[in-house]
């Protein structure tokens, strides 16, 4: 899932201090899974928002809305007629939601709420931890099922950096080196010969190098 | 033994003698006179001498303007190239430059995060984009093709070979310590020629580390050479023992240190004792000897080390 975290609140009031009426949109996705963008983050954020502008003497009026999912027009096109009347909408989607936003209603201008961190999961409760950094060419296969893309500090393709150090990277001592994971799973997995051959430099291409990535699904265009 | 390059550093290894190499840190300042008069205190001391690539991610005088230097005051370096701050188009071009200009031979490393900022003591550049385009090991074999097939990485030929003498590291007591030994044989079979190890302290460990290179036919197939940091007090053993990671250093070192009357005689002591340790090992070829920022201190240490005179001084 696509992990957000909530901007500020100071940062959210200063982007929408020229506003009287605003859409507030939520998700339904992955945000709200993460707590910070679901049905729930969007009454409270309303609400910490109006009591806000009403102590600096500016009210304001929130319309309040959470598609099912704020990443496909079918989801969004149902709040159209709601969002005549707001003269800006604040986003609480990921960079995904806001920008589908955007492109369906050039004349409105769509703020982010939130801050998008990555693709990941939950690790123990209402924490969540990066594991693919969508690099287009996947290599989970011989690395036991543990990313070195997204997890290494150096997305080192060959084995641990002199930095590792009992099991924890010398970027952040909260974080395990990542290649001491991979080590250990292929050991337990019996194949640590994964680990021998020398892994050839990537083409980043398929990563965020060559712009813009598109996937087209033959079987189901019309 | 067939020699590649020429260099200083492979003919001595070549000839089979005990290779002595010492770490020259570029400046954090523009001046050539800093690196000149380092040079001056080195000068005939060593085979070949390291020059670092922005250490610890602090920005200094680059590697090859400084090694350039030291060719100039009559210094082999071992240029260091780190993958941190480079892709594959920059480096390739830094070492074509870097051979016209008289560099023969190159340390491939991965190099300190960019959060490292010189352990804390400085700011750096915590929140520089890294680059990462290519690997310590894929950088061994990007050298090699540009020496061997004069071939760049992509696969477009340049006009002529840049044949470079290929060093790496290696990190034998760093965590998977079984996996240390796979990862040497990697950089060996993407073509390093050398060896220069992280900072040993505990020989013990040391020793059975270069033993299972040994069993795996790795010390023969290239030279390593034991890096050694001269200590001068307790306080930077424990700080490199606790924030190191791969430098392990017994408590007894610490404790001889701390119980010193004068330390420093106790540090080139200890520096010796490490010096002829490696020299007794059979799978290795020499020592790699730093004193960080404390230069002046190597002569005098490698003197009484018995490995004066150097066998080429030119």
């Amino acid at each position: 899932m696509i992990v957000a975290d909530r901007k500020p609140l100071e940062e959210i009031l200063d982007s929408i201090k020229d506003y009287k009426k605003i859409m507030l949109m939520g998700c339904g996705g992955c945000v709200t899974i993460c707590f910070s963008g679901g049905v729930k983050a969007v009454e409270l954020l309303a609400s910490q928002i109006k009591i806000a502008r009403k102590k600096q003497g500016k009210p304001i009026e929130i319309i309040e809305c959470t598609p099912e999912r704020q990443c496909e027009f079918e989801f969004i096109d149902a709040f159209k007629k709601d969002l005549e009347s707001a003269e800006a909408v604040l986003s609480i989607a990921c960079g995904v939601g806001v920008q589908t936003m955007s492109e369906r209603h050039e004349d409105t201008i769509t703020i982010p709420g939130q801050n998008t961190k990555f693709m990941g999961y939950p690790v123990e409760h209402a924490l969540w931890e990066e594991r693919c950094a969508g690099c287009g060419n996947c290599v989970l296969e011989w690395t036991g099922g543990i990313c070195p893309i997204a997890r290494c500090a150096k997305k080192l393709l060959n084995g641990p950096c002199g930095g590792s150090s009992n099991g924890v990277c010398e970027v952040d001592k909260d974080t395990d080196c990542v290649w001491q994971l991979i080590y250990d799973r292929l050991k337990k997995l019996n194949k640590l010969e994964n680990l021998m051959v020398v892994r050839q430099p990537k083409d980043w291409r398929t990563s965020t190098d060559a712009g813009q990535r598109r996937v087209k699904f033959e079987e189901a265009m019309l | 033994m067939k020699t590649l390059v020429g260099s200083n550093l492979e003919r001595v290894l070549a000839e089979g003698h005990f290779a002595v190499t010492a770490e020259v840190g570029p400046p954090r300042g523009p001046e050539a006179e800093v690196v000149k008069k380092k040079a001056g205190i080195l000068r005939g001391v060593a085979d070949a001498y390291n020059v670092t690539d922005n250490q610890t991610a602090v920005v200094r005088m680059s590697s090859i303007a400084a090694s350039k230097i030291l060719l100039q005051e009559g210094l082999e370096p071992v240029m260091q190239i780190v993958c941190r701050d480079r892709n594959r188009i920059a480096i390739q071009s830094d070492l074509l430059g870097a051979w016209a200009l008289g560099m023969r031979n190159v340390l491939c490393l991965s190099g300190d995060h960019q959060s490292a900022g010189a352990g804390g003591k400085l700011n750096g550049h915590p929140g520089a984009k890294n680059v990462y385009d290519i690997d310590s090991i894929q950088l061994i074999s990007v050298v090699k093709g540009l020496r061997d097939e004069a071939v760049q990485d992509g696969g477009d030929s340049i006009s002529s070979a840049a044949p470079f003498f290929i060093g790496a590291a290696w990190t034998p007591l760093g965590p998977p310590e079984k996996f240390r030994t796979i990862r040497l044989a990697k950089k060996i079979n993407a073509g390093a020629d050398f060896i220069q190890t992280q900072a040993v302290y505990d020989i013990k460990r040391f020793s059975e580390a270069v033993r299972r290179a040994e069993d795996m036919g790795l010390a023969e197939k290239t030279a390593i050479l034991a890096g050694i940091i001269i200590p001068r007090s307790a306080g930077m053993l424990r700080y490199m023992n606790n924030n190191v990671p791969g430098i392990e250093v017994p408590d007894e070192l610490i404790g001889r240190m701390k119980d010193a009357a004068d330390p420093h005689e106790e540090g080139i002591k200890i520096t010796l004792e490490l010096i002829d340790a490696a020299r007794n090992l059979s799978g290795i070829k020499g020592v790699h000897l730093q004193a960080i920022e404390a230069e002046g201190l190597l002569p005098d240490v490698i003197k009484a080390a018995g490995l004066l005179p150097r066998p080429h001084v030119y």
